[in-house]
């Protein structure tokens, strides 16, 4: 199998694990969003992803760049709210990067697009309990992983969706300054933020797929010429 | 949960196709998208369009007609319509004089209007907007988003939609749009949550002798839980709060606005005690509206929204309207 196909197997494979994922934690995502907001992420993330999920099977001989636009455009025309734009125009942005293909390189600088993006058009920065303060720690060590530790992309991105999951826990105690949470005030404390929580369900499918895909290729990543000297690694 | 429903996923729009059947000769729907338009719209008329997250019937496409909106994008209940949606409805809309779009400040509903309105402009449709947040339940500051759009929106409906029918070009229909918006305050209380149909259970749980203060449209708790009070007491807070914001001097216009499961008994309870507080303030009442303008579903509660005005406004807000929920 050419790299090329099975880039694009694998991109085919996240949008259908995100989207069952998704759709598993539908009443998980509205119960969170009911608390401090209007009740309707769950349903709206899932219903965007499940439509991307055809849309992608659809356009399953397009390039890695194009499918992830793909996902993009789709997500921007099925979810409509804050999560729409965000996510949607975020993909559609960041596709760009993936020009060449899915490398360590390109999904690092997917990853930052993606992050200023979602940053530019929310108008949100870490701590005002959104979706950026699950992106933002993800999306940083996922690049420190890769140009700074030398890990391979998998190790690199499991980092990544644990630095999210602290992220997520980090929303639950700190006052919401966007979104609609922003509207209760103090009485948002001691909720989780349904987009952060989102945010990490999509990586942890996002990881999956690529311990499917990249199993055996991380080791031989690793073993390129620099040599991490910080005794760290498993 | 009871609720006269089909599938959730239909829900929107089998209430859309429902409307356009009550309405069949004056609106009509765009076809494969959730936007409803005036069938006719005068040739060389500025056109006025909104739009939102269902739920808030008759807002929006209630207002579609003669001196209000000509167009009304839905999205899924309490969720913006999407930026490709409202783009079309922006150009079917354009009668070759441009168009205003009145946009609640929600995130989402900003950012998926203004991405609209820049796809319209690059096909050449000269377009505006204002930005309503009339809630003052909201503190302005750099914790919040801003205020909230609410029931306020529907003078902005009103006056820009009549400047609009007077022949006012896009500039002067949205300076007296955003005369309202500048000029408008609402607060609103809830008595039980509202339930959505995907998610069929309530929102948030109020015990039976609390109240929420300060809510929004959405079926969020609102700033503050209180305990159960009297109509006169809830009247008086609401239209404090209002009043002391919107600081208006001699004529104003009102709304009590029923969240979609008040009887219109209590609006009228309400009413009356929000009337006698102008009153005692010396404010002299040139309007008075009650009913379900801008609703959250089931919701019971209600919302006080008061206008300050002067000879403009009274104008417009006079001005002929033709639409299934208001005829002036």
């Amino acid at each position: 199998m050419t790299d090329v196909a099975r880039e694009r197997e694998a991109i085919v494979a996240a949008v259908d694990r995100i989207a069952d994922r998704l759709a598993d934690e539908k009443a998980y995502l509205t119960e969170l969003d009911s608390a401090i907001g209007d009740a309707d992420h769950g349903t709206n993330v899932s219903r965007g992803f499940g439509a991307a999920r055809e849309a992608v099977v659809e356009a399953d001989d397009a390039s890695a760049e194009d499918l992830v636009k793909t996902v993009g455009m789709t997500l921007v025309s099925e979810v409509g709210g804050a999560a729409g734009p965000l996510y949607g125009g975020s993909f559609m942005h960041a596709s760009g990067e993936l020009e060449e293909g899915v490398t360590a390189a390109s999904t690092v600088a997917f990853g930052e697009a993606f992050l200023e993006k979602v940053r530019d058009r929310g108008g949100a920065e870490v701590g005002a309990k959104t979706m950026v303060d699950a992106i933002t720690p993800a999306v940083h060590t996922y690049k420190k992983s890769i140009e700074q530790d030398d890990l391979p992309p998998l190790a690199a991105l499991a980092k990544a969706v644990d630095a999210a999951e602290r992220g997520v826990d980090f929303t639950l105690p700190i006052r919401a300054t966007k979104g609609r949470a922003s509207y209760l005030g103090w009485r948002s404390v001691g909720h989780q933020d349904p987009g952060a929580t989102s945010t990490l369900f999509i990586l942890e499918e996002i990881h999956a797929t690529a311990e499917e895909y990249l199993n055996g290729e991380g080791e031989r990543d690793a073993s390129s010429p620099s040599t991490p000297d910080d005794g760290e690694g498993e | 949960m009871k609720k006269l429903i089909n599938d959730p996923a239909d829900y929107v729009d089998e209430m859309l196709d429902g409307m356009v059947a009550a309405h069949p000769e004056e609106i009509r729907r765009l076809p494969d998208t959730k936007v409803l338009v005036r069938r006719e719209i005068p040739e060389g008329k500025v056109a006025v369009v909104s739009g939102g997250g269902s739920g808030h019937e008759p807002t929006h496409a209630g207002y579609l007609g003669p001196g209000m909106l000509d167009g009304a994008a839905a999205g899924e209940v309490f969720t913006s319509p999407t930026a490709n949606e409202v783009q079309e409805m922006v150009t079917a809309c354009d009668a070759g004089a441009g168009v205003l779009l009145v946009i609640k400040n929600y995130e989402g509903d900003v950012m998926n209007f203004e991405t609209a309105g820049e796809m319209a402009e690059m096909e050449d449709v000269e377009v505006a907007q204002v930005v309503v947040n009339d809630d003052v339940a909201v503190e302005d500051s750099t914790y919040t988003s801003g205020r909230r759009g609410v029931c306020g929106t529907i003078f902005v409906h009103k006056v820009a939609g009549a400047m609009a029918d007077r022949g006012g070009d896009l500039e002067e229909v949205r300076r007296a749009a955003q005369k309202v918006v500048d000029n408008v305050g609402t607060m609103g209380t809830a008595l039980t949550s509202c339930v959505t149909p995907e998610k069929g259970s309530p929102t948030f749980d109020l015990g039976e002798d609390e109240i929420e203060i300060g809510i929004g449209i959405h079926g969020e708790p609102g700033v503050e839980r209180v305990e159960m009070m009297s109509a006169d007491e809830i009247a008086d807070r609401l239209a404090t709060a209002v009043l002391d914001d919107v600081d208006p001097e001699g004529e104003v216009a009102t709304i009590v606005n029923g969240m979609g499961g008040t009887p219109l008994s209590e609006l009228y309870i309400v009413n009356r005690r929000l009337q006698e507080l102008l009153g005692e303030r010396g404010l002299e009442t040139w309007d008075a509206w009650v009913g379900d303008y801008m609703t959250s579903l089931d919701m019971r509660g209600c919302s006080i929204t008061v206008l300050d005005l002067d000879d403009e406004l009274k104008e417009l807000l006079a001005h002929e309207a033709d639409t299934p929920a208001l005829t002036v």
